[in-house]
């Protein structure tokens, strides 16, 4: 349905590169916040990360023990449900990969949920953070990760809606199901693939 | 308690014409829909609109929803004016009454209280973010509900507060409800007006007015705004697993 008037003027930046940007996204060069509550503030000294398989603990980082990983630089375009995507913007961290090498653990079921310092959970096949698709971004844009953004530590899956990107990460978990995240048990779709705008349970 | 996963069918986008057009303040336009059918929704939830130009281009945005579930198949949507935008100056200088417009909705699972959630509930919003917690407060007032609820709001002028009468006349009510409008930039405030930014020190005298620990507490806003009045709270001792937020803006 055409909308009376409407010709997309102000398109703008973006427009410019067909295939570029999902449908239904626009361009922005801001780097909006979106969380469902307060922005917990998590030393770096007291931050963990923990991997386990179903209840079991597998192995946990310290800060320190974290950054010696092998660090990983990426420059993805990001798309977030509320409409937005944001072009190459430049991560640091340590690729799901290398942190499975690591505990020496290989992906014991398709499934994952991503744990926050703020109760948030968000699920990701591992398919989709395997060969560097996923990471545990430490710095963004050359520094460290700002509490607003999720810092100290975020989860960063680019190819999917942001908010698979879980903020203040503290732990991945292998689950035997494709168990429903936080936003999936709300209303959002259990993928998010943005070039299929899956955006909502239906879509 | 979080829902049950929802295995719903697909948001079906539906084209809704336009009834009303409404000013608001100078920058915020409420603009009045009618649904081809009924929408269920509860308050602080939003609807996603698609504009689509003749060559296939479509543009998509969220607002919130202002109206109270209760009543009619029209709802309200208030949109605030973003000079650089692309959606919201299409809406205030071109669309007119008899327009056809693309919605579908409702969407958002957390953001959202109805009187069955019960309270004291305390409400925070900046400039349009007042626009989900006005729809609370609404149906608080369509359900003749007594639940303890105060909303702390900051506008920039006297002249930019969004339903100022209307929450004016519910706070006149006694019922339960406390309005505290706060402005930024105002040159003349009124007497007995509130002036400054929202701060510890307002969002304490705020919950003692609630007598008691909120049940649940809506903070809408700018992200500068939301992690001030956020960080406030929790240091007052607000328990941040009860605090919802929901961020506009860069």
């Amino acid at each position: 349905m055409t909308t009376r008037g409407f010709t997309g003027r102000g398109r703008g930046a973006g427009a410019d590169q067909p295939g570029r940007l999902p449908p239904g996204q626009f361009l922005t060069a801001d780097f909006p916040v979106l969380s469902a509550g307060p922005t917990p503030h998590v030393p770096q000294e007291e931050w963990r990360f923990e991997l386990k398989v179903g209840p079991r603990p597998i192995k946990s980082w310290s800060w320190g023990d974290f950054i010696r990983l092998p660090i990983a630089r990426v420059t993805p375009d990001i798309h977030c449900v509320t409409k937005w995507s944001k072009f190459d913007t430049s991560w640091e961290g340590v690729s799901i990969q290398d942190l499975l090498a690591d505990a020496a653990l290989e992906p014991p079921t398709p499934y994952t949920l991503a744990h926050s310092y703020d109760d948030y959970s968000t699920n990701v096949p591992i398919q989709d953070l395997l060969g560097n698709r996923g990471m545990i971004a430490i710095a963004y844009d050359g520094k460290p990760i700002s509490a607003d953004h999720g810092g100290p530590a975020r989860l960063l899956v680019p190819h999917l809606y942001f908010w698979k990107s879980a903020k203040w990460i503290k732990g991945l978990q292998f689950t035997s199901r494709d168990e429903a995240g936080f936003w999936e048990l709300r209303g959002y779709h259990m993928y998010g693939d943005p070039w299929r705008e899956q955006r909502y349970s239906g879509d | 308690m979080p829902p049950e996963p929802v295995r719903a069918p697909k948001l079906q986008w539906q084209s809704s014409a336009v009834i009303a057009i409404e000013p608001r303040t100078p920058t915020v336009k409420s603009f009045f829909f009618k649904l081809p059918r009924a929408l269920n929704f509860i308050p602080g939830q939003h609807m996603d609109v698609r504009l689509t130009a003749p060559d296939g281009y479509q543009a998509q945005r969220s607002y919130s929803i202002a109206s109270a579930p209760e009543g009619t198949d029209c709802i309200e949507l208030a949109i605030e004016l973003l000079q650089d935008g692309e959606v919201s100056p299409f809406f205030f200088d071109t669309v007119a009454v008899g327009d056809e417009i693309e919605l579908r909705g409702p969407i958002g699972g957390h953001f959202r209280w109805s009187v069955e959630d019960g309270g004291p509930v305390l409400l925070v919003g900046g400039g349009s973010g007042v626009v989900p917690l006005a729809c609370m407060l609404r149906h608080r007032a369509a359900r003749s509900g007594s639940t303890p609820i105060a909303l702390v709001y900051s506008a920039r002028t006297a002249g930019d507060i969004i339903f100022a009468d209307e929450l004016h006349a519910m706070h006149a009510r006694r019922d339960g409800f406390h309005f505290i409008p706060t402005l930024t930039r105002e040159a003349n405030p009124g007497p007995g007006q509130r002036t400054g930014r929202i701060d510890g020190s307002l969002l304490a005298d705020t919950l003692a007015l609630l007598q008691a620990t909120p049940k649940l507490v809506f903070v809408c806003g700018t992200n500068a705004f939301v992690e001030s009045a956020t960080d406030a709270l929790v240091a007052l001792g607000v328990s941040p697993s009860t605090i919802r937020t929901e961020r506009y803006g860069g």
